[in-house]
């Protein structure tokens, strides 16, 4: 380990449960918000337990600021850990007031009361809710909980702030309220955070980097923009509403495709490390793809086949399609042209797709 | 239903006014609510502890110590007496080293009606304690422990406030228990006026003597019993509303 102090957060860790295996390695820097996306079961709030404290490594080290909080000689308490973690359904102690709740780290620091509640008031002001001190919180809406549990873990002055699926339990209407103002509050809180959840938009617009978790673990670990434009599986794909096709490059800038079919991809769209005979993801936006229910007399671009509707979908001021063939796809289309093709579920239509707005890029691992 | 009926309908109250003046009768309430109490506080300071470890200790025998613990539920009172007297009694297997160590001896004192009635009454305690230990939310612990509260911390700050209602509850099952506790105490402490006859040893000697006079203060335990069952029936009205 060559970590120095406040150097942040890094694991390379390894939790055994009965069949399931969570093994990560991964760093945070502070001042970072780390997302972390994966489906249900992928084991997000595995690893939170494991970064505070609640379940123990099986296997490798943690290592926070330089101190090692768990490894094969030492596993630092929870209680003892400068990590705090907000729980989903945020777990406020139900009989004490708000200003109670939020002091209850200071005075496991043995902070006197007086200043303990001192320190409360403060972090209340800070997020706004000093209007709420005196409540209990049966009596606090979903939002007013979410931000009391933010201020009772940050009023524990941690250096490692852990959030798991913070918005999960709100109305569609309050989480886009909170949300903005989540993200203000964690670009001031100067530790590392991670912020996990399974929604891709919340992932977007909070998090600096994004570490993608499937099935135990990392799949990929990049920026929002990154994951966005080149998504690393198709479970990342379908977050970020592209198609994903997974295949061998081949000669001529045609890739064999894993589930059948090919597709031709412009040499200027794959990216610079990509080889002949490389297992390469193509990634195509669904306007990209153009309908036709004849195939294209002249046919320009080079990737024409044949599929069959098999659904439809009304998003905003779009349609989007699901046609299965070889590959399958989804196809964004204006309501206007679904009318105009006489399109329906069940009709046979002809898609066609440039090489040239392919994204072409190496599978990792 | 009937018995109590009966009681009601046939029990000399008139006389109640003049018993309850008598002093032998208000020092045996007295003894009776005094040796009550005590076996009620020392059954929480042994009881809590105790129901702690049977909820969440992951301990080998821990059945075994549960089945031993609620034993003198089941147990007939006087077994639970002489049980007493051979291990606290004067020549018992502990009470012998307390006489020659210490020069205590329980048996036939105020000190041994608290003892047989602790040992009647204190798994009542213990049993209600438990369930709500069981069932006591330990998401709410977690969230402690990740605040940086200590263990002693989350019980006093966390589990101990969820689990007033069934400690309420408890104590009063506990202190309605060792308030009526005949079997162990006549046999452990014995008789005597005045340091151990409480209220149920003076109605069994009033009947000897007086039967109407047992009636009337039989009436005055009943009066306490439905008292305890109304401060019960409030709480466990209002206990899964405060958790």
């Amino acid at each position: 380990m060559t970590d120095q102090g406040g150097t942040g957060l890094r694991v390379d860790a390894v939790v055994q449960r009965d069949a399931f295996r969570l093994e990560v390695d991964f760093a945070a820097p502070p001042d970072e918000v780390l997302g972390v996306l994966g489906p249900n079961g992928a084991g997000k709030t595995t690893l939170l337990r494991a970064l505070a404290g609640l379940t123990v490594l099986s296997e490798g080290v943690i290592t926070l600021d330089g101190q090692v909080l768990d490894d094969t000689d030492v596993v630092v308490a929870p209680e003892e850990r400068p990590v705090g973690l907000v729980f989903q359904n945020y777990r406020l102690f139900p009989h004490l007031t708000v200003r109670d709740n939020v002091a209850f780290s200071p005075r496991c620091r043995r902070l006197g009361r007086r200043e303990s509640r001192r320190i409360a008031d403060d972090w209340l002001a800070r997020l706004g809710i000093a209007d709420l001190a005196a409540r209990k919180p049966p009596q606090l809406s979903g939002g007013q909980a979410q931000r009391v549990a933010l201020a009772r873990t940050l009023a524990g002055d941690p250096a490692l702030l852990l959030l798991d699926e913070p918005l999960a339990a709100l109305d569609a209407q309050t989480k886009v309220e909170v949300r903005g103002e989540l993200r203000r509050h964690l670009s001031q809180f100067r530790g590392a955070t991670l912020l996990v959840t399974h929604d891709p938009l919340e992932a977007m617009v909070m998090a600096d980097r994004l570490l993608v978790i499937e099935d135990g673990r990392i799949v990929q670990h990049a920026t929002p923009a990154e994951v966005a434009r080149r998504p690393a599986t198709p479970y990342v794909a379908r977050l970020v509403g592209l198609n994903l096709y997974r295949g061998v490059l081949g000669d001529g800038g045609c890739v064999t495709l894993d589930d059948g079919g090919r597709i031709f991809v412009a040499a200027s769209s794959a990216a610079g490390a990509v080889t002949e005979g490389a297992r390469v993801l193509v990634a195509v936006r669904p306007n990209a793809i153009a309908v036709h229910t004849e195939r294209p007399a002249h046919a320009s671009p080079r990737n024409v086949w044949e599929g069959t509707v098999t659904g439809m979908e009304l998003l905003g001021d779009r349609v989007r399609a699901q046609v299965s063939g070889s590959p399958s796809a989804l196809v964004d289309l204006t309501p206007a042209a679904v009318a105009e093709l006489h399109l329906v579920e069940g009709g046979r239509v002809w898609l066609s797709a440039k090489a040239t707005d392919l994204d072409t890029y190496a599978e990792v691992g | 239903m009937l018995p109590l009926v009966a009681l009601l309908l046939r029990a000399p109250w008139g006389s109640l006014g003049k018993l309850l003046s008598e002093d032998e009768v208000r020092t045996a309430l007295r003894l009776s609510l005094e040796c009550a109490t005590a076996a009620t506080v020392i059954s929480l300071a042994l009881g809590v502890p105790l129901a702690w470890v049977l909820a969440r200790a992951k301990l080998p025998g821990l059945a075994f110590i549960r089945a031993v613990v609620t034993l003198p539920l089941v147990l007939p009172p006087v077994v639970g007496g002489i049980a007493l007297l051979l291990a606290l009694g004067r020549s018992g297997v502990v009470g012998r080293y307390l006489d020659q160590w210490f020069g205590v001896t329980l048996p036939f004192t105020t000190a041994g009606v608290i003892v047989a009635e602790t040992f009647v009454a204190m798994p009542f305690l213990v049993v209600t304690v438990e369930g709500a230990l069981r069932s006591a939310d330990r998401d709410l612990e977690e969230a402690a422990v990740t605040l940086g509260a200590s263990r002693l911390t989350v019980f006093a700050r966390v589990t101990l406030p969820s689990i007033v209602p069934s400690l309420l509850a408890g104590s009063i099952l506990c202190w309605a228990r060792a308030l009526g506790e005949f079997g162990a105490t006549i046999t452990f402490a014995g008789n005597f006026p005045g340091t151990t006859r409480t209220m149920p040893l003076e109605i069994y000697t009033q009947f000897q003597q007086d039967p109407p006079a047992a009636e009337a203060l039989s009436l005055v335990l009943l009066f306490v019993a439905v008292l305890v069952l109304a401060l019960l029936r409030d709480r466990w009205l209002r206990g899964p509303a405060a958790s």
